[in-house]
């Protein structure tokens, strides 16, 4: 517990309505998304401008209490949960959208502010910012850029990171830095950014962040494809690519998941299958018709079973209808999901699903995978309950040959879901020894205390 | 000290359900208390991972959790919206009746409730008591909205708020049994307690409907509330005195449908009475089932039912516009929505506008608002402001509680918007017509 005259500052710099320290409340920030032990920190402070924010940090810098800055508290590697005695910043109220330029495309943000009314706001300017998590709906761009979040649209458009044009960000003593700028390029001092980008908290606190805009596609077209067996759905991945085809959507999702999402949601989806891809391509209006009618075709040779285009909107909704409940389809089948989030080369798929069902049979556990086809990132979903001590051993064990087969097959820990405290100790198996002292010497030297999100990505 | 163990053997009937959660934090974007307070012991899942701490011993005291507990309008958009399918309505109001169990219910809450509202009777006199000397302290604000505000201090604020009925609808009609007419078809009335003493209007506009449709009707003397207050607040003993009374009034012979002008009535009687009503005797069981299973949201009983259809006829220029907000008993835990919108398009008079965000909760939560109305006035302004961009002249809904409210916000505002439950205005179309 923080008390006495250290509580009276904070509470002078954010106000009293938010400075929480009642058990209950700290308790409702111990956790994240992540399937881990919560933590229960000692103090949660939303500051409600820059200032406050970064006199929070130097506050907390001087009094060595470790802080974790928390958006929607989405991410699922444990992010956000605290350390033991340590600070909860929200960022909450800095949520305001301080600048649109249509003009030079950027848009300047506060941390705080949600993806989905971003982008609906940018939409609404005749603009479009790409990256879509799932979680969009409730995620924050602080959130997304710290994890370097991607989406469904990654493939053709890059994740987050790729619209990253500038950081201003506060360091372990609360003092303002500044990297990258509202231009297109720039390349006054280091290039921060990149190592702030997914840096999950542990370098520095977002306080704006400058966002490149890009304009939207003029149509868009969406085709579901079935096909009897995984090797075939990844040979027509891998022919869509070969002919220099690039869709803005590539998905994937097995046989088990396809069941299950049919079972939840009745939208026809042929259950024998083995595999479904979901295409969406988007551009110009002739240059989509033409993609659209080459990944026809590429469908059908590589032995597709069932070919469906969608012809207006509604059709259109109902193909990503099954993709976006596939997760709540899954999640409802068992208490436990453990999300999983590992990614391979994409002609590796084939094999990593080979992987992925010998684990599930290894182990006796239930695995749905769904993800990314276009760019090798599988989402292994495993549906447990971990109040079973003993199945939840299983589960570790799977999650830890996933990663095993994953790294063999020239993949890696994570595309997107980040690192975290989840897999923080598996970190030097997909790089080397060195790799995590350097990453440390960093860290080490940019806060020498030790006090930002400590634990997370690199270990304590 | 508080013997915490015991109230963890007590929720662990609740365990099961609330493992389902996953922490996703998707019930984030559709709380509507969170969206105002932005505290996740606001948002279904903080209440979750509490009830999770009292289960885990984490506390050494409850009332941290009950009071966040208590900070929910019990809409149910978290539920609909939830990926996992964690039936949280479900959890909240057991743990609600787990938790006042064991701390004992608040004096004044089990006065109104157990000496009140338990008997039916004497709660309709005392009412009727106080619509007579209401005048006292409350004075007229907005004539189009019958809004009214306190002359002096009093435990009301700044509300503008719906004086009783001069003549419940009890009093003017305190009994119906009629026979089927030309639909062939009988259906119970139950008004519900607002109807009743605040809008008796609906109540007699609902009964002229039905006459009009060839329906027959029953409307028991001396009907309870649903129960939903005091089940909200934990007491389980009135809920179930409140469920046994009405089933006894309820003792009617051949109903084919039981009908309510009230969301949130439709919703308790259909969800809660056969889930949460406890130490019925088999047979009485079985006639909850029954009777939940044949319990429909006024319009709902119109549309699906007798198929009343849009009225296509006429320009559309001559028509006032209306907009709908969704009860969210409606809306989110029975799934009805179209049929509403419907008998608004099937009201001659009147030309049916959508506005924003109609299914937000506009922040009622029945005793939620009196214990916190300060949050529930800031989600109601957000209903008020998407009401008045509209630019409708009528907003029209289906539940009294959440008229109350709207009626509060809009007055406070000083809007000339008038206030309607749908069934007023499809009954004022049909007047001079002739009945099917
Ligand atoms: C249902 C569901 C679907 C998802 N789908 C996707 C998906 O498709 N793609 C994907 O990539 N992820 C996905 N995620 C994971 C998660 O939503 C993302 O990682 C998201 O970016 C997290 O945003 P947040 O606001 O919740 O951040 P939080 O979880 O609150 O925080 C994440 C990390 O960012 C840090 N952080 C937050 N704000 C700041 C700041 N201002 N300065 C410095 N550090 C900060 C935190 O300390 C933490 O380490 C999904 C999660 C769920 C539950
Ligand atoms: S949406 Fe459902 S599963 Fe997700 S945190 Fe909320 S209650 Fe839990
Ligand atoms: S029931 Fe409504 S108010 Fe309560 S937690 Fe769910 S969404 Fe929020």
């Amino acid at each position: 517990m923080v008390t006495g005259a250290l509580l009276k500052e904070f509470t002078r710099l954010v106000g009293a309505n938010n400075v929480f320290t009642h058990e209950a409340d700290r308790l409702t920030y111990s956790y994240d998304a992540a399937v881990l032990t919560p933590v229960m920190p000692a103090i949660i402070l939303r500051p409600t401008h820059s200032e406050a924010l970064g006199e929070v940090v130097r506050l907390c810098h001087e009094n060595s209490i470790p802080v974790t800055v928390r958006g929607a508290g989405t991410n699922l590697s444990g992010g956000t949960i605290p350390s033991e005695g340590g600070a909860v910043i929200l960022t909450h109220a800095l949520s305001r959208i301080l600048e649109i330029n249509e003009e030079d495309l950027y848009a300047v943000v506060e941390p705080g502010v949600i993806t989905a009314r971003f982008a609906a706001a940018v939409e609404s300017k005749g603009l479009f910012y790409p990256p879509d998590p799932g979680s969009q709906a409730v995620s924050t761009l602080g959130g997304n850029v710290a994890e370097n979040a991607g989406g469904l649209r990654g493939l053709k458009y890059g994740v987050t990171g790729d619209y990253v044009m500038g950081l201003e960000f506060f360091d372990s003593q609360g003092n303002l830095v500044k990297t990258g700028s509202r231009t297109v390029k720039c390349v006054t001092g280091y290039n921060l950014g990149a190592l702030l980008v997914g840096s999950e908290g542990t370098l520095g606190v977002f306080d704006k962040i400058i966002l490149k805009l890009i304009p939207p596609p003029a149509a868009r077209k969406s085709m579901m494809a079935t096909f009897s067996q995984v090797q075939k759905a990844s040979e027509a991945v891998a022919a869509i690519i070969a002919q220099r085809i690039v869709p803005a959507t590539l998905e994937f999702m097995d046989n088990f998941t396809l069941r299950t999402v049919e079972d939840y949601s009745k939208v026809g989806l042929p259950i024998e299958a083995a595999a479904l891809l979901l295409v969406e391509l988007d551009g110009h209006r002739a240059q989509v018709e033409d993609d659209a009618q080459k990944v026809e075709s590429i469908c059908r040779s590589s032995g597709a079973t069932n070919l469906r285009v969608a012809q207006d909107d509604s059709e259109r909704d109902k193909v990503w209808e099954a993709r976006r409940t596939a997760l709540s389809a899954l999640a409802k089948l068992r208490p436990t999901v453990v999300l999983e989030d590992a990614t391979v080369p994409r002609s590796k798929i084939p094999a990593m699903m080979q992987a992925l069902e010998e684990i599930s049979r290894k182990h006796a556990l239930t695995i749905g995978t769904f993800g990314h086809a276009g760019d090798g990132n599988l989402h292994p979903t495993i549906l447990t309950d971990r109040r079973d001590k003993e199945e939840w051993q299983r589960v570790e064990a799977a999650i830890h040959d996933i990663f095993d087969h994953a790294l063999t097959l020239g993949g890696t820990l994570s595309g997107e879901h980040g690192i975290g405290l989840a897999k923080s100790h598996y970190l030097e198996k997909e790089t080397t020894r060195a790799t995590l002292l350097y990453s440390r010497r960093i860290k080490n030297a940019l806060d020498p205390k030790n006090i930002l999100n400590p634990g997370k990505i690199i270990g304590e | 000290m508080q013997d915490m163990r015991k109230l963890a053997l007590l929720l662990r009937q609740i365990e099961d359900q609330l493992a389902v959660c996953m922490r996703c934090g998707m019930c984030q974007s559709v709380c509507p208390v969170f969206a105002e307070t932005g505290r996740e012991g606001d948002v279904a899942r903080g209440k979750l991972a509490l009830l999770d701490g009292l289960l885990q011993e984490m506390f050494q005291d409850p009332t941290g959790v009950d009071d966040r507990l208590m900070r929910c309008l019990l809409c149910g958009s978290c539920a609909t919206n939830c990926p996992s399918g964690v039936k949280v309505l479900d959890i909240f109001i057991k743990a609600r009746a787990i938790i006042t169990g064991y701390r004992g219910l608040n004096p004044f809450k089990k006065f109104i409730f157990r000496n009140m509202l338990a008997k039916p009777h004497l709660f309709h006199k005392v009412l009727e008591w106080g619509s007579k000397f209401q005048g006292f302290f409350a004075r007229p604000v907005n004539e189009l909205l019958g809004t009214s505000c306190a002359r002096f201090l009093s435990p009301l604020g700044h509300r503008h708020f719906h004086p009783l009925a001069r003549e419940p609808l009890h009093r003017a009609v305190p009994s119906v049994d009629s026979p089927p007419g030309s639909s062939g078809l009988r259906v119970g009335f139950f008004p519900g307690c607002l109807v009743d003493n605040i809008f008796p209007q609906v109540g007699h506009t609902a009964l002229k409907v039905l006459h009009h449709h060839g329906v027959g009707v029953f409307m028991a003397e001396n009907l309870g509330c649903c129960g939903i207050p005091a089940l909200s607040s934990g007491d389980t003993d009135t809920f179930n005195t409140l469920v046994r009374h009405n089933l006894q009034s309820l003792q009617s012979r051949d109903l084919d449908y039981l009908l309510t002008p009230c969301a949130t009535c439709t919703s308790t009687i259909k969800k809660l009475w056969p889930t949460m009503a406890e130490g019925l005797l088999p047979e009485e069981r079985l006639r909850v089932e029954s009777l939940a299973e044949r319990t429909l949201d006024i319009s709902q009983f119109l549309v699906d039912k007798l198929k009343v259809g849009a009225f296509l006829q006429g320009e559309e220029g001559d028509r006032v516009p209306v907009t709908y907000h969704d009860p969210c008993h409606l809306r989110k835990s029975l799934g009805v929505f179209q049929q509403p919108r419907m008998i608004l398009k099937a009201s001659s008079r009147y030309l049916f506008k959508e506005m924003a965000e109609a299914d937000w909760c506009c922040g009622c939560g029945g005793s939620f608002s009196l214990q916190h109305y300060d949050i529930s006035e800031s989600i109601g302004r957000r209903k008020r402001d998407n009401i008045a961009a509209s630019g409708c002249g009528v907003v029209a809904t289906s539940c009294p509680a959440c008229m109350l409210h709207i009626s509060d916000m809009l007055s406070q505002a000083r809007d000339q918007i008038a206030v309607k439950h749908v069934l007023e205005l499809y009954g004022e179309c049909l007047e001079g017509e002739n009945p099917a």
